[in-house]
């Protein structure tokens, strides 16, 4: 098991470093949005940075993260160590070679497309075969952790899985699930277009690629945070898991509705009809469910901590819950600026409205609150929980542990307010400079940039706090024996038999079946029609 | 399986969210027409230039009254960079792209489209204040992204 924790605290340490580069280029950008003037500000130095900042925080920073909380999950859950712990240790390399590689060509220049590539703008070959291996990594840690949990259901026959190894399972499955269509992307247009080896790429075929891919990879980073809420903050926060098979139910419907949504990204996409963008709000409307569900069930769990602290009024049971211990702050956090990212989603979601947002600073504000908040401060949260259990050491500068996801909380208001206000009056996201030649309605965006830029200060103030701790504790905290991983107790005490949403092979076919339906007629039609191809460009 | 029956509550009223916000979107796309732009013609965007359908620019009003505006974005400008409408009259805009990827957003409208090279981007719509619009691209297109903008000037229709 020892073998187990280097692996898990390697792939943490990875996660943290490439939020630390992220956090930074945020700031940076944060500052050159509000038009301050700083030295090196330049286009180039802004766009490059939005690319960094992007790849790093959404793809390197999560991945790697979720890696090393499965490991460590998986394993404790289980009560067994890794069935492959050499292939885990391969997963890990060939995913940091990959991100190496992808961060040299953006660091250098050479790829400034942005987190999300659109051809054909086109990066230099290392960065879409850097980004592909990254995504190998993380298969073959999905393959060691399906192997683990298959050598496990062996010796343990007809007991349903831990509910923590149940949504790693769910995490995997999506992921497994959604790579499809960026593995398709990379391999058959990008990859072979930037080597030279065809000219032309079809941009709207690879965008819906992408999407396909792009929508599930936000259930990726979701359910792991989903994880901690259900398993890890009730133990945390003194009490129970208020409904163990809802909690299963949810994970379930994830693995059926994370991946056939992926055109509600391309309602303002030409070339896809209006009936199928149609199709995949209605699945996209009902994804709200299972989180809805989550919404009751982690809060009641919350009230049930509380009571069992003593709380005896209505409302007492807030007050009671440990709020210095900032795994509980975090989460507890998370999840409200998550709700107000939820009302914000369903307007993108709703078909007609969509286009007074579309490409907006509302878009940017929206994710922050989702990804930037939800998954982000839930597992800087877990962080503090899991790493002295990993190095075996006291979590270092706990005041600041404690300050921190508070600091969170306000300067993630303030940056996502005020981008989402300032989207609706029409400012576009991604753009080095909003004046567009002293345009009059143009002066009505600035205020709103500067009050976003000091959500950025805080929003860094903030994870500096987190590095810095993180730093402390792994260098200088007090090496003592930690107490060991431990999991939520289910309020009607555990399930004993599977219920239908542990027979995950179900599930998976009723995914294959809902994707079959909401892509192959509009892949296959797309593909059967006259298309014409583009060459590359470079204008970075 | 035992559900507490307060959670029940809170499922069935989840569930009807769902159902609400479809039902909205279901009725503002049937009854309104409220759809997003989802015409689907292809174009070769190599040959944009001389392609008759791009050949020449700008606004044309049809016979029945209705008008036309034909733009071309490239890397980083719109091509005509300013257009007239008038007010109150249906406006059909057809656009692509020349190079990569850009947007066309009319700012202060739901006027919002992306422009895919290889692709017609077309929509229909109607501005009832007259005054100067902002056409911005907001998909980044590459370093000079921010430059990317139009005016659009509605004129008081006759
Ligand atoms: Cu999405
Ligand atoms: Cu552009």
């Amino acid at each position: 098991m020892m073998h187990n924790r280097q692996l898990a605290t390697a792939n943490v340490g990875v996660a943290v470093g490439a939020f630390g580069v992220a956090t930074f280029l945020a700031f940076m950008q944060a500052l050159s949005r509000a038009a301050l003037d700083l030295p090196w500000r330049s286009p180039k130095m802004y766009y490059l940075s939005v690319t960094g900042h992007g790849v790093l925080m959404a793809l390197v920073f999560t991945t790697f993260f979720i890696m090393g909380l499965g490991v460590a999950l998986t394993t404790r859950a289980l009560g067994r160590p890794l069935r492959y712990p050499r292939l885990a240790w391969l997963a890990f390399w060939v995913a940091t070679v990959g991100s190496l590689g992808a961060l040299w060509a953006i660091f250098w220049g050479k790829a400034t497309v942005l987190y999300t590539f659109y051809p054909p703008l086109e990066a230099h070959p290392v960065f879409y075969i850097g980004l592909t291996l990254l995504v190998v990594g993380s298969w073959i840690w999905s393959a060691v952790t399906l192997g683990t949990y298959a050598a496990w259901r062996r010796e343990h026959p007809g007991v349903p899985a831990p509910l923590a190894v149940h949504g790693i399972l769910a995490t995997i499955i999506v992921w497994l699930l959604a790579t499809i269509g960026v593995a398709a992307e990379m391999l058959f247009q990008l990859i072979p277009w930037s080597l030279g080896l065809v000219e032309t790429v079809d941009p709207l075929l690879a965008r819906m690629l992408f999407w396909y891919f792009g929508h599930p990879l936000v259930y990726f980073w979701l359910i792991p945070a989903y994880v901690v809420w259900y398993t890890v903050l009730p133990k945390e926060a003194g009490g129970r898991l208020f409904s163990d098979p809802l909690a299963r139910m949810v994970f379930a419907l994830f693995i059926i509705l994370s991946t056939p949504v992926g055109f509600h990204h391309q309602f303002m996409d030409p070339g896809i009809s209006a009936g199928w963008k149609m199709l995949h709000t209605v699945n996209t409307a009902a994804i709200l469910f299972p989180s809805l569900v989550t919404a009751f069930t982690v809060t009641a769990s919350l009230e049930v901590a509380g009571r069992m602290r003593g709380a005896t009024g209505l409302w007492d049971w807030i007050k009671r819950l440990p709020w210095g211990n900032p795994l509980v702050s975090s989460v507890i956090l998370s999840m409200i600026l998550f709700a107000l990212g939820g009302i914000g989603g369903a307007v993108n979601a709703a078909f007609g409205m969509n286009s007074v947002v579309h490409n907006t600073a509302w878009i940017q504000g929206h994710f922050h609150l989702t990804v930037g908040s939800a998954v982000a401060l839930t597992f800087m949260g877990g962080a503090y929980w899991l790493v002295p259990k990993l190095v075996g050491r006291d979590l270092e500068l706990d005041l600041l542990a404690r300050v921190q996801p508070f600091l969170w909380f306000v300067g993630m208001l303030l940056f996502s307010l005020a981008n989402h206000v300032t989207g609706l009056m029409g400012m576009p996201r991604r753009v080095y400079e909003v004046g567009y030649a002293g345009n009059a309605i143009t002066s009505h965006w600035q205020n709103l940039t500067l009050v976003s830029a000091l959500g950025g200060v805080l929003l860094f103030v903030s994870a500096s706090f987190f590095l810095l701790v993180m730093l402390g504790t792994v260098l200088a905290g007090r090496r003592r024996e930690q107490p060991a991983l431990e999991f939520a107790e289910p309020l009607a005490g555990k399930p004993e038999r599977p219920l239908i949403f542990d027979r995950i092979w179900l599930w998976v076919v009723v995914a294959i079946v809902l994707v079959v339906i909401a892509y192959a007629y509009p892949l296959a039609s797309h593909l059967a029609m006259e298309r014409f191809g583009s060459p590359g460009f470079k204008p970075f | 399986m035992h559900v507490d029956i307060y959670e029940r509550f809170w499922m069935w009223g989840a569930g009807a969210i769902v159902a609400i916000f479809l039902g909205i979107t279901a009725f503002a796309a049937i009854s309104q027409g409220r759809v997003p732009p989802s015409h689907a013609e292809t174009v070769d965007p190599r040959n944009v230039w001389t392609d008759p359908r791009f050949a020449e620019r700008g606004v044309k009003t049809n016979p029945d009254g209705s008008v036309e505006v034909t733009m071309v974005a490239l890397m980083f400008a719109f091509q005509p960079n300013e257009i007239r409408v008038p007010a109150g009259t249906p406006v059909t805009f057809r656009l692509t792209s020349a190079d990569v990827l850009h947007g066309f957003q009319i700012i202060g409208t739901n006027a919002n489209t992306m422009l895919v090279p290889g692709y017609v981007s077309q929509f229909t719509t109607e501005f009832d204040r007259p005054g100067q619009y902002l056409i911005v691209c907001n998909e980044y297109c590459g370093l000079s992204h921010q430059g990317m903008f139009a005016t659009l000037i509605v004129e008081e229709g006759e």
